[in-house]
């Protein structure tokens, strides 16, 4: 009985991204609120819609769920995408961790000063190219498989891929070196 | 037929605490392999222990699990402090949620520099008492039960004794406008598993000394 989900955030990725991308993934239809001016968040804020007072927030399920990692949760294991036991859980929030991490390097990306933008640029590369995709690369390899756990599509799988496409747009050819991810 | 759990970290605090409290909470022995140099972290990135190349690092159940997040999951999962279906998992999710980042502004205070401590201190004291706080004091005044969710002792009540206790360190008087959650604090710290991990002697680790960071940085820089 519950109409689609409604996602309040700001026009633009931020840590609403990844709540966007696993909707998409599962087929889900949502709608968006996007908070224009400090009026509208104020509004929110009074009419106690956001638990910490912070955004992203979900209304889905008569929940206004907030905390970008619940909602991403309960996305994931509303539409089969997450734990099918507690190990293939285990890897699967491993992994989303790591690409949650790296993402987490390029989402301030927009606040830093110029110079600090050239700092974090290479710092974005070295994170990615020696700690986290070959992590993901080995993954692949080792178990020769489709999908990233248990030979099944995932949430691992979609974070995976919004992080490499990201870090695609900080430096086209990244993924040189890696075929299994490409 | 696994043994015990052993946790892979420095003897502190850090990102390995929560994963100490839900261990002791749920009645779990387990070991600690401490980092005291370079080289033991080293030593465990050559070979191949640490997926990201990074601790907290759990050995538990045959698998050698990173990410403090994956760990704590897989921990409250396996020993039933997740709520007992989606919704309620979902309501526990946001309030450690919430309760991890207000963690992150109590361990960081330890490495701020001299001249911006007391700012930071006054960002945490206020964001404390009029963001985090007067929510589990609300929820808890709402449904009038023990617990936080679903009238059942879970991770979430644990993260919450777990960050109070660190919060009063800061503050010893901050939960002076909050009765429920200072009766809560009572409450669970009697909870005979989380009691022994309160004696002195347990595995819980003191807070970070101003004198101890250099010994730490040198570990991971």
């Amino acid at each position: 009985m519950a109409g689609k989900p409604k996602l309040y955030y700001f026009d633009g990725r931020g840590k609403m991204e990844s709540i966007r991308w696993l909707l998409a993934a599962a087929g889900v239809e949502f709608e968006e609120e996007f908070l224009e001016t400090q009026k509208q968040y104020e509004k929110l804020l009074q009419g106690g819609f956001l638990l910490f007072q912070q955004v992203p927030m979900v209304e889905m399920d008569e929940m206004k769920m907030v905390q970008t990692r619940a909602i991403l949760s309960y996305i994931a294991a509303k539409y089969n995408l997450y734990r099918k036991d507690l190990k293939e859980g285990a890897l699967i929030d491993m992994y989303v961790g790591g690409t949650d991490d790296l993402m987490g390097f390029i989402l301030m990306f927009p606040f830093l000063s110029a110079e600090d933008k050239e700092k974090q640029h290479a710092v974005i590369v070295q994170n990615t190219t020696s700690r986290y995709f070959p992590a993901y690369e080995k993954a692949l390899k080792d178990h020769g498989q489709d999908f990233l756990v248990g030979n099944n599509f995932s949430w691992a799988d979609v974070h995976l891929l919004e992080a490499i496409l990201m870090v695609e747009e900080k430096k086209s050819d990244v993924l040189v070196g890696f075929p299994q991810l490409q | 037929m696994s043994g015990k759990p052993k946790l892979h970290y420095f003897n502190g605090r850090g990102r390995m605490e929560s994963i100490r409290w839900l261990l002791a909470a749920a009645g779990v022995e387990f070991e600690e392999c401490f980092l005291e140099t370079k080289d033991d972290l080293t030593k465990l990135q050559k070979d191949g222990s640490l997926l990201f190349q990074q601790v907290p690092m759990v050995e538990i159940d045959g698998m050698k699990m990173v990410q403090s997040r994956a760990i704590s999951n897989y921990i409250a999962t396996k020993y039933n402090l997740c709520g007992k279906d989606l919704k309620e998992r979902a309501l526990i999710d946001m309030y450690v949620e919430a309760l991890i980042d207000l963690n992150e502004l109590l361990m960081t205070h330890t490495f701020k520099p001299a001249d911006k401590k007391e700012q930071h201190f006054a960002t945490i004291v206020d964001k404390a008492t009029n963001r985090y706080l007067p929510v589990y004091e609300k929820v808890l005044k709402d449904h009038g039960q023990d617990f936080l969710v679903g009238n059942c002792f879970s991770r979430a009540d644990v993260q919450l004794l777990e960050t109070l206790l660190m919060a009063e360190e800061c503050k010893p008087d901050i939960l002076a406008k909050f009765p429920l959650l200072q009766s809560f604090k009572a409450r669970i710290s009697n909870i005979p598993t989380i009691k022994k991990f309160l004696q002195p002697g347990s595995q819980r680790k003191p807070p970070l000394q101003e004198k101890d960071v250099p010994k730490l940085m040198k570990i991971f820089h």
